[in-house]
């Protein structure tokens, strides 16, 4: 049995039994510090570890260090539109999936629709804002594990997807573009064709990093196995998004809470299967990362396709956004899980509470139940196969 | 036994093919550029440091408003109706005088949320993204062209020109409750000039007539 | 060369002393050089372009602006550090990859001591990194210090046997331990060296490579200094000279057992072509680029591969590559009673 973690000095305890460890071999343990510095921690998240040697006896992450009070900043906005660049900011490798949660959700508190070229407009923003988190989740995953080559490749595949934002909203990183009730800027006429362009360029590189990191017996062995999710903990954790479908579950909001116009786009959602491990393992969160890129090229190429290239994106845009009081709770599927916005509107102007529910914030607390019994080495591949931004669970 | 060798045959097999692949990347031309001796030229729509063409700007505060970080601050000052600010390129008239006009730059995030309010368009995003400064204060940027000296000039009209507007307010409701109080007037009174009103020095002042303090 | 070096100074002493300064001229300029050509190497790799200021053309005198920036930096000692093992590690760590270039050949006119059991102190010699590298992890007083100084003990231990069982395959064929004589021995054309004489042979030429990696704590068995795990592992708390010179032993050592493979395994100062292209400075050319296709190799592998896990680590050295190397004994062994 392990006691409760003490974090006021340093305690040392004593573990009774663990499975897998002889008792022969109990042995003092030590509590290192992952800490808030840290090359592989994806951003400032302390863990702290009690290891046994090599072997974590538990983790405690500590977080809090990027906290920058966004839901109380919501409150003193003087209109919602004023929300989207703070929205932005949460998680901000796929800032267009936080905008996309919260108009979804702003414009069903005040029962705002918007039209198909806004709506295509949005999905492709989104999927290829997918793409971009994807490709740095899975960069920075070959890091962690010390292949340093992918994640160059990552980033320059995301700079095409970068430069599409900044021809459309003129910023490569944090938006804005979302607007309740519309967009900020119409896409160029570039847009269509640069889309296009991309889907036609990103096809092979995931080829590509399949062939130099997915399918490295190296890397299979470091991750296959390892920090295994089983459905139904998975579950019990809340835990969404990739890390949800990795452990088998087939749950994604596009298609069990379809919004916008996802319910008329054809893709398969990736799970995982356990091909080189276990169910539930790292490789098939990874890989379900990878597929889902592969999915989302197929859905933007038929977005591009329906969507209507005539119509003014501001059109539906309230000119004052005063809703009547009331509460809605929305979610959409962004690259890291199940993001929900929770806004209570008293009737002002300014929102009265959004509360977000922030997917790597329930992600990052099944990670002491994946790393129980792990060495050092497999709680940073654990880490990164869980894909936080630490933007997003300290908001 | 069977896994023991393939493990092996396959860890040789995907490290080849993974050989294979950094060494076709050896000889693909680097996609680096090599700032600053090479710039990209960004797109027409880039969002980078703002600007305010003083010129149009009619201070009327909205991109303060809409701003989420509060980094533009502005005061404005009533112009008196004899004074001509001249035409914003919309050809609408100019009102006021705008006494400060601050971005502070280290603070604002870069929305562009501003720019849409605007309703001469004077304030946009330009394409600069090249202005780091050696001290924090050259980060606040002052776009108001008004002199001190204007300013308090500006004031000072406005001050006096509002406690006429005040007093020549006063007179009028003391002349119009006289009016009122007085007896029914005599048949005969010539009611030709209008001479009980403009005169600013012979109505009495009442104490408590609201004067307004100028916008300083 | 020593003769040379007595007639003209005539003391013993100061002969040695000067030849033991020999192989620095090259250590330290290699080192220079193998850093830029690391990150050039990379860069390519990896789409970039690497270096392109420093000195003009490519960036050529990174490494010398680096180890201008390093000399001055101050000297920071933790506190709480065991001082004199702090200090004394990263001499311990260099006099490790140092001595071990005294025996080997660097062309048929020099070897900086013929002694006729050159590999054997080749190999025991090396093993004096690992004291320095625990040394430098436990005086850190540091605990990611300390685990990647326990990691890379574990680890240099375990590769030392298939490595050593490598080479002994070479020797079983060769007959002796003196490198210079085993150079002499793969005269001719290419196919004379013995990673092509057997199968076997370039099968231990494969263990012993890879055996070798490990020894020098690259990628993919770089736990030890696991970059994105432990910071810097047991180099965390060095930094200035220290930490140069830490740096400075990995890159002598690469090219140490660089060195060592090619002597043994692709002839070493030998011309590939047979007679032509011999001599004195054509064999230290050939001698020089061997090693340098070995060590693109090694970076080739480090900006190819992710890193292994410990325990993964221990498996591939003693339930893969031993197993490997003792039937490679045993097929040699046969062979040259057979064949030769």
């Amino acid at each position: 049995m392990i006691t409760t973690a003490t974090t006021d000095g340093p305690t040392i305890r004593r573990t009774e039994t663990i499975p897998g460890l002889r008792r022969s071999l109990r042995a003092h343990e030590m509590i290192v510090n992952m800490g808030p510095q840290h090359p592989s921690t994806h951003g400032v998240l302390r863990l702290e570890l009690i290891v046994d040697g090599e072997i974590v006896v538990d983790v405690i992450p500590h977080i809090g260090y990027l906290h920058r009070c966004f839901e109380k900043h919501c409150e003193h906005m003087t209109n919602y539109q004023q929300v989207v660049p703070y929205a932005d900011r949460m998680d901000y490798v796929a800032a267009m999936s936080n905008e996309f949660g919260y108009v979804v959700a702003a414009e069903r508190l005040l029962g705002i629709k918007v039209s198909d070229k806004v709506e295509f407009t949005r999905v492709i923003m989104a999927e290829l804002s997918r793409i971009a988190s994807h490709l740095i989740a899975l960069g920075t995953y070959g890091m962690d594990i010390g292949a340093f080559t992918p994640f160059l490749f990552c980033m320059r595949d995301r700079e095409h997807i970068l430069d599409i934002f900044e021809t459309t909203c003129g910023a490569r990183l944090l938006y804005n573009y979302m607007w309740i009730g519309g967009l900020s800027h119409d896409p160029p006429a570039s847009f269509k064709d640069k889309v296009r362009d991309f889907c036609r360029y990103f096809k092979p590189k995931i080829n590509e990093l399949n062939e130099l990191l997915s399918y490295n017996k190296i890397f299979i062995e470091r991750t296959a196995g390892v920090g295994v999710l089983p459905p139904e903990v998975a579950v019990n954790y809340a835990v969404s998004g990739p890390t949800l479908r990795g452990s088998g579950v087939q749950w994604d909001l596009r298609r069990n809470d379809p919004y916008s116009v996802y319910d008329r786009l054809q893709f398969d959602i990736p799970v995982g299967k356990g091909i080189k491990g276990r169910v539930g393992d790292c490789w098939d969160r990874y890989m379900v990362r990878v597929e889902e890129m592969a999915q989302s090229v197929r859905i933007m190429e038929q977005a591009v396709e329906m969507m209507p290239s005539e119509g003014d994106v501001q059109s539906a845009i309230p000119k004052r956004i005063r809703p009547a009081a009331g509460e809605v709770y929305a979610r959409t599927e962004t690259p890291k899980g199940e993001l929900g916005y929770y806004i209570v509107s008293d009737g002002t102007a300014s929102p009265f509470r959004v509360k977000v529910k922030a997917p790597s914030f329930v992600n990052l607390s099944a990670l002491p139940a994946m790393s129980r019994g792990a060495m050092i080495s497999d709680v940073v591949a654990i880490l990164g196969s869980i894909d936080i931004v630490l933007g997003e669970v300290d908001r | 036994m069977t896994t023991y060798f393939r493990d092996i045959w396959e860890g040789i097999v995907t490290v080849l093919i993974g050989m294979k692949v950094t060494w076709r990347h050896l000889f693909t031309p680097a996609v680096t550029i090599q700032y600053p001796d090479v710039r990209l030229k960004l797109p027409e729509r880039a969002r980078n440091r703002l600007y305010v063409n003083m010129d149009d700007c009619i201070g009327c505060d909205q991109c303060s408003m809409a701003c989420p970080v509060d980094c533009i601050t502005i005061q404005t000052i009533k112009s008196t109706p004899d004074v001509d600010l001249g035409m914003t390129s919309f050809n609408t008239k100019k009102r006021l005088y705008v006494a400060q006009f601050d971005i502070d730059i280290a603070k604002c995030c870069y929305c562009g949320l501003c720019v849409p309010p605007c309703p001469t368009e004077c304030i946009v995003m330009t394409e600069v993204y090249e202005f780091s400064e050696y001290e924090r204060r050259n980060l606040l940027y002052n776009f108001a062209t008004m002199k001190p000296a204007e300013i308090t000039e500006a004031k000072d009209k406005l001050a006096v020109y509002e406690k006429e507007q005040a007093a020549k307010k006063a007179a009028a409701a003391a002349a119009k409750a006289a009016q009122a109080a007085a007896p029914a007037p005599a048949p005969n009174v010539v009611k030709d000039s209008p001479s009980n009103a403009g005169s600013s020095g012979d109505a009495p002042t009442t104490g408590n007539a609201p004067v307004t303090e100028p916008k300083a | 060369m020593k003769e040379f070096l007595i007639s003209l100074l005539q003391n013993q002493i100061l002969v040695y002393t000067v030849m033991a300064f020999v192989p620095l001229a090259f250590v330290v300029p290699f080192a220079l050089f193998a850093v830029w050509w690391e990150r050039k190497i990379s860069a390519h790799m990896q789409d970039r372009l690497g270096p392109m200021r420093t000195g003009g053309w490519h960036g050529w005198s990174q490494t010398i602006a680096d180890i201008g920036k390093l000399i001055q930096k101050e000297d920071i000692i933790p506190a709480a550090s065991d001082h004199f093992l702090f200090k004394l590690a990263p001499y311990i760590v260099f006099t490790g990859s140092y001595a071990a270039y005294a025996a080997i050949p660097f062309s048929a006119a020099y070897v900086g001591s013929s002694i006729n059991i050159g590999l054997f102190y080749v190999i025991a010699i090396s093993s004096l990194v690992v004291v320095g590298l625990l040394m430098a992890g436990w005086a850190s007083n540091n605990k990611w210090s300390l685990f990647g100084a326990l990691r890379s003990a574990a680890q240099i231990v375990s590769y030392e046997i298939p490595a050593a069982l490598a080479l002994l395959a070479v020797v079983m064929v060769a007959g002796t331990f003196d490198l210079q004589e085993i150079n002499r021995l793969q005269g001719g054309w290419f196919w004379h060296w013995y990673a092509f004489s057997n199968p076997l042979l370039f099968l231990a030429m494969v263990i012993y490579f890879v055996s070798s990696l490990a020894e020098v704590n690259r990628t993919p068995f770089d736990i030890p200094e696991a970059e994105s795990e432990l910071v810097a592992g047991y180099h965390t708390e060095y930094g200035g000279m220290r930490f140069a010179l830490l740096f400075l032993s990995e890159y002598a050592n690469m090219f140490a057992v660089s060195a060592i493979a090619s002597t043994l395994f692709f002839g070493g100062w030998n011309s590939p072509f047979g007679n032509a292209l011999t001599g004195p400075w054509w064999g230290l050319i050939w001698f020089v680029a061997k090693g340098m296709t070995f060590i693109f190799i090694q970076m080739w592998l480090r900006w190819t591969l992710p890193r292994l896990r410990v325990d993964q680590l221990m498996y591939v050295a003693w339930k893969v590559l031993i197993p490997f190397a003792f039937v490679i004994i045993f097929g040699v062994g046969i062979w040259t009673l057979v064949v030769r």
